[in-house]
């Protein structure tokens, strides 16, 4: 899985809006304050005993990179990626696995980070919609999103963006309806749904 | 804060223990009802003991069928090409299920186990007597528009298995294999698995505290794999059913030898109706599953 479509390693962390950094940050100090006390840590996660009660370091490799993060193990994917590693592009919209917000990949599958455990994929490959461009050269699906204008508020945009790649790489973009079908985990409620599908449908016709 | 701990199992004996050693704990598979639930706090397990690393996987052909191990995912059943030969319905009741993503992370055993959507039973502000035995049940009287007409009782009306995948499986007289805390075995049909509500709708199937499905195994038939799945919902995709029907016939010379229907969505439990003749006129067998009540009737 390393071909332009589907790259399943990483890609640049420049953030430089400094307002995002600044939230960020906020964000950081906030979960710090709120975050329980250390307690035990072993090395790494399981190295010690299949039972974990309390705070943790948990190893992720994320876009190619192992991450570290401390945290408790009722602690989500995508709570451990927006509010521990500062990878907020994957969005938190229902969390509860309805809405496609917090789409990812692991080991090249989309799944919902929000009914993920982060300790659950320690020994899994994710990948998420900041691993998707290579430097300064978008994705052909982020490509083709922006040429089709494939949004309006921008919000669901990420998890369009990752179950858009994973359909085409499934083969299941090949006419419209089946587009429609194995995209239909992803709401948008801008509804900017034709416009959605004219991007997957081009990605696909090139692929 | 609520104690809270985590155990990953690597066996079925580790994962027994793990569940028995702290009260209450709860298996975690794809996680898709669990951590669902636990977010809307309707269930609170002190311990979640990982069960996606045992063995219960596999897709093969037994003498008893065709056999799918219990951790094997909804998409990768759904499009696995003995599923899509010899039991189409099963497939396409899987594929027609839930989103792509959420069938990627989703277990068959967890299919099996997943709970009602009534929409009082998923808010804890509500009283309702399947998840707090005695406190009454408000959909009697209220919003009750998706919930079942068949199998109902005076204490819950509600579709405790409102998927898909157990119907088709109930169509074809599937059998799950299930492992105690003992690490005995057992077989049960699945059309025995679930239990009508009566007055405890707390109860919902016959699995014992700490047993864990191991496997689903289907008999391959003739009507099997000449079968579909028809689900009816509010929208074309990315819904649970509001009626659904898994059929398969035996068609042998213009001539139905035998029918298999089940059906989902209206009723409180998948319900089978099946009949074999052999002649054009044939003698149907109906059962509402579970209930131990059957008839004959001319068709
Ligand atoms: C938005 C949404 C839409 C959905 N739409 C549909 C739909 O249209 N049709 C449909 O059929 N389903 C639908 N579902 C339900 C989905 O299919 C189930 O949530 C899923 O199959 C559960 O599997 P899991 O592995 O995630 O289970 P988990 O959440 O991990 O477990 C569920 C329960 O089963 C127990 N368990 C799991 N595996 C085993 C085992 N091997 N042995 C013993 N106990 C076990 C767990 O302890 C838990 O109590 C939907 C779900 C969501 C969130
Ligand atoms: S129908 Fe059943 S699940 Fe729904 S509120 Fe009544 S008792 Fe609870």
């Amino acid at each position: 899985m390393s071909s332009d479509l589907f790259p399943d390693t990483g890609g640049p962390k420049a953030e430089n809006d400094s307002r995002r950094s600044f939230m960020k940050q906020a964000g950081g100090l906030l979960g710090f304050a709120l975050a329980p006390p250390l307690a035990g840590q072993p090395d790494s996660l399981m190295a010690n005993s299949p039972v974990l009660e309390v705070v943790t370091k948990m190893t992720l490799r994320i876009n190619g990179q192992p991450r570290t993060v401390q945290a408790e193990p009722r602690v989500t994917l995508l709570d451990a990626l927006r509010e521990r590693l500062d990878l907020t592009g994957t969005k938190k919209g229902c969390d509860h696995g309805q809405c496609g917000a917090c789409t990812v990949f692991i080991d090249g599958q989309r799944v919902n980070s929000c009914l993920t455990l982060a300790v659950m994929v320690q020994d899994k490959e994710i990948t998420t919609i900041e691993g998707l461009a290579k430097g300064d050269t978008l994705h052909p699906m982020q490509e083709a999103f922006l040429k089709h204008d494939g949004f309006q508020c921008g919000y669901c945009t990420p998890g369009q963006i990752m179950s858009g790649v994973a359909c085409v790489k499934e083969g299941h973009a090949k006419t419209d309806s089946q587009c429609r079908k194995w995209m239909s985990g992803n709401l948008c409620r801008c509804g900017a749904y034709a416009n959605i599908l004219a991007a997957v449908r081009e990605v696909a016709d090139k692929a | 804060m609520n104690d809270f701990s985590y155990a990953q199992a690597t066996t079925a004996k580790d994962a027994v223990n793990f569940l028995t050693e702290k009260p209450q704990s709860a298996y975690i598979a794809g996680g898709t009802t669990l951590l669902d639930m636990m977010k809307a706090n309707l269930t609170e397990p002190p311990r979640l003991v990982d069960i996606t690393r045992l063995p219960f996987t596999g897709i093969e052909q037994t003498k008893d069928g065709l056999r799918i191990g219990a951790m094997e995912r909804m998409n990768a059943v759904g499009e696995h090409p003995l599923v899509k030969e010899l039991f189409p319905a099963v497939s396409e009741s899987l594929l027609l299920a839930a989103s792509p993503q959420l069938r990627n992370m989703a277990s068959i055993g967890g299919n099996i186990l997943q709970r009602t959507r009534c929409g009082y039973f998923r808010d804890a502000a509500f009283p309702c007597n399947k998840r707090v035995p005695g406190s009454g049940c408000p959909a009697l009287t209220g919003d009750n528009h998706n919930l079942a007409i068949l199998g109902v009782s005076e204490s819950c009306i509600a579709n405790a298995y409102p998927g898909d995948l157990s119907v088709a499986l109930a169509a074809f007289d599937a059998v799950l294999t299930l492992e105690n805390t003992k690490g005995k075995q057992r077989q049960v049909l699945v059309t025995n698995f679930y239990l009508l509500p009566g007055n405890t709708p707390q109860k919902e199937t016959v699995l014992e505290p700490g047993e864990l499905i191991v496997a689903v195994t289907i008999p391959m038939a003739a009507h099997a794999k000449r079968s579909t799945y028809l689900k009816v919902r509010e929208r074309a995709s990315y819904a649970y059913a509001l009626a659904s029907a898994a059929v398969g016939l035996d068609v042998q010379s213009g001539t139905i030898r035998a029918a298999h229907v089940a059906l989902g969505g209206r009723n409180t439990l998948a319900l089978a109706r099946s009949g074999k003749s052999a002649d054009r006129c044939p003698g149907y067998r109906s059962y509402i599953p579970g209930s131990g009540r059957g008839s004959s009737a001319r068709g």
